[in-house]
């Protein structure tokens, strides 16, 4: 039957493909606005030399004087424009300045780069250099009008023009920043770092829900709560979450740490989040902390939709609990296993606020996400920030073309 | 004989292991209750868990669990033969409590654990049904009190005053005598730092991002299930793709496009770009609840002369409810939560949201118990609503909560 569709589109099917990009069109819009664009700005940004002071452009700056004190009519005075280039470095292109002169100053002297037509000054002023001041000097009479008016010069206000290049928009190109990047000696201890967060985050937090779905996978009283309970690292902020592990592990003060040394497990206090070896294991801990309810919550829904008859027949034949485990449920638990798998491996490599919250990439768990953070706010330099984010986003896409073709094989999710 | 299979040895392991947890749970239990210093003794738990184990197998009474505590309290009395030391301020009625709370703790869960168990040999199957029990047991011990500890210390360092803190860090206890002064830092949050707007903000914030993203989401996620167009398949997969991409890598340009639009540290912003992060995630849970619902319903409306629009509006959506609802609490829950952007674009107290709130009063001059009661304020309705719609919310999480 299907070889007997008419092979191009009727009028009603076009309609409907009509409609359903017109349905599409805002979140496509939105979308591309937000996370495409974004995504290219990043690459062309990953190849300029900015930093974060460079966001603001150069651009002149005018300050106007009357100089002279005219006291009665008659009196000479100077009209003086203070001009600067904003910036140190970046030149400015094209600066004009526009005024007008009240008709009560009579003007003598106009300064060479400067028109005057009626009361409308205007001066061509060309390129400067970064850090760049000029004088603009104009002579005027003070009539009887100026000071029965009480007029004062900064009453109209004047106008500078002039384009600072912008870096964001400009042609320069440069390696700089990736070189920064790959070259610094933090390099391979920034990619240790995200390595072993990502990898035993993730198998940790998929081993912990498992086990926490097979303590539930049994009808008791109270397992909603229970259930609920195991729930709250991931559903409660990981602002909160976050601080309140760092007090409970504090080296001074901390709950965690008393318990240890009134045990005599340790000596001296640990310093959980700041010493090099425990801060890398501490997060990671963290992580399977706040996400084993996440991998709970699928696999005991998995396991709830496990045919009973299954276990009944495997008990008959007597089949033991452990083997009941090991030959029938972990087997049919694979697919979402390995799906879980996959995702939160993307998930743990993207994640940058518990890191950031726990230790702020101190003590040598600066992941590739945190290090984005620090290179562009931390040190400023916009530039090798978007590097990292680059490659981030080239390991994600190596992920991403993993993922699909297991994706393509495993039909469940 | 095979020693594996005997039920002595079993009852011996079983029981000296659970005794070795229960003393370890019991001291530090105490230990926080208290804030006195009370030390498991492993090796001699161990050896009266072993005889706990092989009495319970051979008497089938949970009687001696009064036998133990006596022998418990009586052990004390000898250095080094105690189950837990405890230290020289303690009460005689807090060691008596100790020991009988560890009796406890000690006979009944041997007791389930060694349920139908006779002395000598055992099978297969009655040997892991009672390893499953107590690993079960273990199980449910570690991860209440893993679970637990944070949020009660959160609760427990917001009620207290600095100097308590200091003092003694142990101490888990609440002085309720202190009545109403035990909210002092919550109530100075409220009047100095300005928490009731961070409050309002917040939840401004996080119903107008449910708002918008439905507004976009449910048309898409109609599109994307029910109609026929060319490269449905690839949208589909462009959505999955898109939900991959994390926010840091997006981070710097949007900072940068803000900056330049003027956008930075205003809230219309915020309420602009939340939105976009969990349109995605919205839409791919509700396509996938929209396939499930049986087409010929529409159809029927359809035939009946509704336009597409009336089908989606008067039969789609209120079949579609409860999915909507968990798409709803789970994007909610996100933009509540959501840290890093608020971070990034806002600087103006005046404008903050109460993640950003929260965030501003870590430092060395706003003191800790200030930060645990903004952490518990942001927590707790959040933890409210989950408790209340937990069902919907167990969905919405299943569904699209992949990410996190």
């Amino acid at each position: 039957m299907q070889n007997a569709a008419p092979k191009t589109l009727g009028p009603l099917s076009r309609r409907e493909a009509r409609f359903a990009w017109a349905l599409l069109l805002p979140t496509i819009l939105s979308v591309a606005l937000v996370i495409v664009l974004p995504l290219m700005a990043i690459f062309w940004i990953s190849f300029k030399p900015i930093a974060l002071e460079d966001l603001r452009p150069a651009s002149a700056l005018v300050r106007e004087q009357l100089r002279g004190k005219p006291k009665q009519s008659g009196d000479a005075a100077i009209i003086r424009y203070k001009i600067r280039n904003s910036s140190q470095k970046d030149p400015i292109f094209g600066i004009t300045l526009a005024d007008e002169i009240p008709s009560s100053l009579e003007v003598t002297e106009v300064d060479k780069r400067c028109s005057l037509k009626g009361k409308n000054l205007n001066c061509n002023l060309g390129e400067f250099e970064g850090g760049q001041r000029e004088t603009l000097e104009i002579r005027v009479i003070a009539k009887q009008d100026y000071f029965n008016d009480n007029l004062k010069i900064t009453d109209s206000i004047a106008k500078v023009t002039g384009r600072g290049e912008n870096i964001l928009t400009n042609f320069n190109f440069t390696m700089k920043n990736f070189v920064h990047v790959f070259d610094s000696a933090e390099f391979w201890t920034v990619i240790y770092a995200t390595l072993f967060y990502t990898v035993f985050g993730t198998i940790g937090a998929l081993v912990v829900g498992l086990f926490a779905a097979l303590l539930l996978n049994i009808d008791f009283r109270g397992k909603g709560l229970i259930r609920g309970l195991y729930l709250f690292p991931y559903v409660a902020p990981v602002i909160a979450v976050a601080f309140a592990w760092v007090i409970l592990f504090d080296p001074f003060s901390g709950s965690i740490n008393a318990l240890l040394v009134q045990m005599g497990v340790v000596e001296t206090p640990i310093n959980f989040f700041g010493q090099k070896p425990y801060a890398l294991i501490m997060v990671t801990v963290f992580e399977i902390w706040r996400y084993f309810p996440l991998s709970f919550l699928f696999i005991l829904a998995r396991m709830q939709a496990i045919d009973v008859e299954m276990y009944e027949a495997a008990d008959m034949d007597g089949a033991s609990p452990f083997q009941i485990f090991w030959y029938l449920s972990l087997p049919t638990l694979m697919g979402i296993l390995s799906i879980l798998f996959l995702l939160r491996f993307i998930w743990t490599f993207n994640k940058f606020d518990d890191i950031f919250l726990l230790t702020g990439g101190s003590a040598d768990t600066r992941t590739l996400t945190v290090n984005v953070y620090e290179q562009a706010f931390a040190v400023s330099n916009i530039g090798a920030g978007a590097a990292v984010a680059v490659v981030i986003f080239i390991f994600l896409l190596l992920f991403s073309i993993l993922f699909f073709r297991f994706f393509n094989r495993e039909e469940g999710l | 004989m095979n020693l594996s299979r005997n039920s002595y040895v079993l009852a011996l392991c079983l029981g000296g292991m659970w005794s070795i947890a229960i003393s370890v749970l019991v001291s530090v239990a105490m230990s926080f209750l208290t804030g006195m210093a009370f030390k498991p003794n492993l090796t001699n738990s161990a050896a009266l868990g072993v005889i706990a184990g092989l009495l319970f197998l051979h008497f089938k009474s949970k009687s001696i669990i009064i036998f133990f505590t006596i022998l418990a309290c009586f052990l004390l009395e000898f250095p080094n033969k105690e189950i837990i030391w405890i230290s020289e301020d303690a009460t005689r009625l807090q060691k008596i409590l100790t020991y009988t709370i560890y009796s406890m703790g000690l006979m009944l869960p041997v007791a389930t654990m060694l349920k139908g168990l006779e002395p000598g040999e055992v099978d297969r199957f009655d040997l892991e049904t009672s390893i499953i029990r107590f690993l079960t047991g273990v199980g449910f011990i570690i991860f209440t009190v893993a679970v637990f500890v944070p949020f009660y210390v959160m609760i427990m360092t917001s009620l207290k005053s600095q100097q308590e803190l200091l003092l003694n860090p142990l101490n888990f206890g609440i002085d309720l005598s202190k009545g109403l002064g035990l909210f002092r830092s919550y109530y100075e949050l409220f009047s100095d730092f300005n928490f009731g707007s961070y409050l309002w903000t917040s939840l401004c914030v996080s119903i107008l991002t449910v708002i918008i993203t439905l507004a976009f989401a449910i048309p898409g996620a109609y599109a994307v299930a029910r109609l026929k167009f060319k490269g449905r398949s690839a949208f589909s997969q462009a959505i999955l793709l898109i939900y991959m991409v994390p926010m840091i890598v997006l981070a710097l340009p949007i900072y940068i496009g803000f900056s330049m639009a003027g956008l930075r540290n205003t809230l219309v912003g915020i309420v602009m770009i939340y939105p976009v992060t969990t349109i995605p995630v919205a839409l791919y849970m509700l396509q996938g609840y929209f396939r499930g619902l049986p087409a010929e319903i529409e159809e029927a409306g359809l035939m009946d002369g509704l336009s597409r629009f009336s089908v989606i509006r008067r039969i789609t959506l209120p079949l579609a409810l409860p999915a909507l609802a968990s798409v709803s609490l789970y994007v909610f829950m996100i933009a509540w939560n959501e840290f890093l952007l608020a971070l990034m674009l806002l600087d103006d107290p005046a404008k903050f949201t109460l993640t950003r709130g929260v965030a501003s009063l870590n430092s060395s001059e706003v003191p800790r118990q200030h930060l645990m009661a903004g952490a518990v304020i942001s927590t707790l309705p959040i933890l409210i609503l989950f408790l209340g719609l937990e069902r919907f919310m167990t969905k919405g999480l299943a569904a699209g909560g992949v990410k996190g």
